[in-house]
């Protein structure tokens, strides 16, 4: 068992995966000679080369497109977008591309990509490289989303990112990055579509994804001395989502709570909210309740970065008002 | 500012003529055999267009249609040269490079017609023909993508050590994209085995090529910056089509790098099936119907001695296979529901959720 960083925890999955299959290339925008800005692939070209590491020009486009085009001839590639702000200037392949491909061939062509990508906010970076995008990519047919929490869970989804023969878009959140945790020794493999209880509580459930996850459990430890037991979910994966663990969840406490970092409007809480508005109406004792940024672009003041992004005092606020209404 | 439109009227720019020489290509180093392939693939391409135009007016064919009469030359030039695993990667104006890499015409016609025996069993229609099979490896619909995608099947064969070449083929209007720059950029970084053509047809959808591109010939004048020669074609040549693809594919096999290849030619009808190409400036394409494809081709088999009747015969028997593939597809059933909801993903189904 090793204590790593969340970065640290990035570079030991791709290596992992890199060391059991030839078929696994890196690249990226100063992901080689410089091991990542975030520092997410320090070592990995010293460790396998420049062939199956390469540095790439600004040019995202071209990235993903070398990626896609990899993948459909026989590669597994892992390509880096250095912020998931900047998916706005490579959307097309993700979307009509990569997303698409398989369903438009009729099953002829497989896709078996990685896309990794520093996602988030909390860093005062500003509008434009501090976004929460998996929302984004929810919203099309075809792609995989995953959102690790914790160390130990970047090894293990990546490893299953890497193996699943369908476009993955891994978000690392660049607040988490200098985060410690466990991480077992030897290979892991975690599974794409399964939540993670991180706290059991039997009178709210609370869904979130994420650097969001942490400080919902923080959030739940105070709630807890007030005497409300809150379970928080680590939702880990929206597509393919893991409904029936917070379905299950809401059955016994009878309530529901997302934290959610991206912008109000349709995000991925509306979707969850939809489904258990649905399926588990029976078991809800009052209004299901989704904590968010507000509908607002991220302002860089660390005051104003701080007001809108869910904090664990609002989470706290947010739960406290609901339960005692 | 200058818009092209204040220096002259809508249509009215200057005429773009064909090249004068039909005989260049006569004497030129190519089998025979390889000859008779291409004069069939040219016939192909030219009554598999024609009977999807008659389809699409006759509402059989569903949606749009982008054609390549007037184009077939660049399609079956390349398509007559590339090893069997070379990948080709086309655009939504596809039908040409799927037929050139001998993909049959009842899957493709099939397809048109949203049927359960079409290439895609219907699901991905005229502007994404794909047969994995044949090396063709897709057509794409957002202008400039699939040369960034190209570039990821050649670093494939490089990786692999295969000695595949990918060969991606892409209209004028292409060239003003970013995806186009960053795609040749790359591949000359990474020395991709990769070719690209662009098929300059003058006009990107309605609008002429020349009055929105800062440089005359838009691929052509842009190799340069990414330390590539420049290699303008006849386009409507088959045998410099075919020696230029000869070329540039023992160039990128070899590990040289990328070629990109401007081939001009022209469009006989419109952008899609909407356009009537009113845009065209009078006797431009009464110059370039004269500079056709077909007509080239059978006035050089003619002079090097092939005798009419065995052309004739190629024509018939692809007009046979036409009508044959026009029944088989309009006999075909449509696709079952179910097949709405498979293939989204790698497990063969749709499901997103527990």
């Amino acid at each position: 068992m090793a204590q790593l960083t969340y970065r640290e925890a990035v570079a030991r999955g791709i290596a992992q995966e890199m060391n059991r299959d030839e078929r696994v290339v890196l690249i990226g925008e100063d992901i080689a000679g410089a091991g990542g800005v975030f520092k997410t692939t320090v070592g990995l070209l010293e460790q396998f080369g420049p062939r199956r590491v390469l540095d790439t020009p600004i040019s995202e486009q071209a990235i993903l497109g070398a990626a896609m085009g990899a993948a459909m001839t026989g590669l597994r590639p892992i390509a880096e977008i250095m912020f998931s702000d900047f998916f706005a200037v490579c959307w097309d392949i993700v979307v009509n591309q990569m997303a698409k491909t398989r369903y438009m061939t009729n099953g002829q062509v497989s896709i078996p990509l990685v896309v990794k990508s520093g996602n988030g906010g909390g860093l005062r970076f500003g509008a434009q490289h501090s976004q929460s995008i998996e929302n984004w990519a929810m919203a099309v047919p075809g792609l995989k989303v995953v959102t690790p929490s914790c160390p130990e869970d970047v090894v293990g989804l990546m490893a299953a990112a890497v193996r699943s023969d369908d476009p993955v878009l891994f978000f690392e959140h660049k607040g988490l990055y200098a985060s410690r945790g466990e991480v077992p020794d030897g290979p892991i493999e975690d599974v794409l579509g399964k939540a993670k209880i991180r706290r059991s509580g039997e009178h709210a459930t609370i869904a979130a994804l994420g650097m969001m996850v942490p400080r919902a459990v923080e959030a739940a430890e105070r709630l807890a001395a007030q005497g409300i037991s809150c379970e928080v979910i680590d939702v880990r994966s929206l597509i393919p989502l893991d409904a029936q663990t917070i379905l299950d969840s809401v059955g016994r406490t009878g309530r529901l709570f997302t934290v959610e970092e991206n912008p109000r409007a349709l995000g991925w809480g509306a979707e969850i909210a939809s489904i258990v508005g649905d399926e588990g109406f029976w078991d809800l004792d009052g209004p299901i309740v989704r904590i968010t940024t507000p509908h607002v672009p991220l302002p860089s003041a660390d005051s104003l970065e701080d007001l809108v992004i869910p904090s664990v005092d609002r989470i706290v606020a947010e739960v406290e008002k609901a339960m005692q209404a | 500012m200058t818009s092209p439109l204040e220096r002259h009227p809508y249509g009215e720019h200057a005429i773009v003529l064909p090249p004068k020489s039909q005989t260049t290509h006569d004497a030129a180093d190519i089998d025979r055999e390889i000859r008779l392939l291409m004069y069939r693939r040219l016939h192909e391409i030219r009554q598999f267009e024609k009977r999807a135009y008659d389809m699409f007016m006759q509402n059989l064919v569903k949606g749009t249609t982008h054609l390549s009469l007037g184009m077939e030359a660049v399609a079956a030039g390349f398509g007559a040269t590339m090893r069997e695993d070379d990948y080709t990667f086309a655009t939504y104006r596809g039908h040409a490079h799927t037929l050139a890499r001998g993909v049959p015409m009842e899957g493709i016609l099939a397809e048109l017609l949203g049927r359960s025996n079409g290439l895609l069993g219907g699901k991905g229609g005229s502007m994404h023909l794909t047969s994995v099979e044949h090396g063709m490896m897709g057509s794409y619909a957002i202008i400039g993508a699939h040369l960034t995608i190209a570039n990821g099947a050649a670093w494939s064969a490089q990786y692999r050590g295969s000695g595949q070449v990918a060969v991606c083929f892409f209209g004028d209007g292409t060239t003003n994209i970013g995806a186009f720059h960053e795609a040749l950029n790359y591949a000359a970084v990474f020395s991709l085995p990769v070719v690209f053509v662009c098929e300059n047809n003058l006009y990107m959808e309605y609008t002429a090529i020349s009055d929105i591109t800062a440089v005359p010939r838009p691929a052509a004048d842009r190799a340069g910056a990414y330390g590539l020669q420049p290699v303008v074609v006849d386009g409507n040549d088959a045998d410099a089509c075919y020696l230029a693809a000869r070329d540039a594919l023992e160039h990128a096999r070899s590990g040289r790098g990328p070629v990109l290849i401007e081939a001009l030619t022209y469009r006989h009808g419109g952008h899609s099936r909407a356009d009537p190409g009113k845009y065209k400036p009078p006797g431009e394409l009464e110059a370039w119907l004269a500079h056709d494809p077909l007509k080239i081709y059978r006035g050089r088999l003619e002079r090097i001695g092939v005798p009419s009747s065995a052309l004739d015969e190629i024509e018939s028997q692809v007009g046979q296979a036409v009508d044959a593939a026009t029944e088989a597809a309009k006999n075909g059933p449509l696709p079952e529901q179910a097949l709405a909801y498979t293939d989204v993903w790698a497990d063969g189904g749709h499901s997103w959720r527990n």
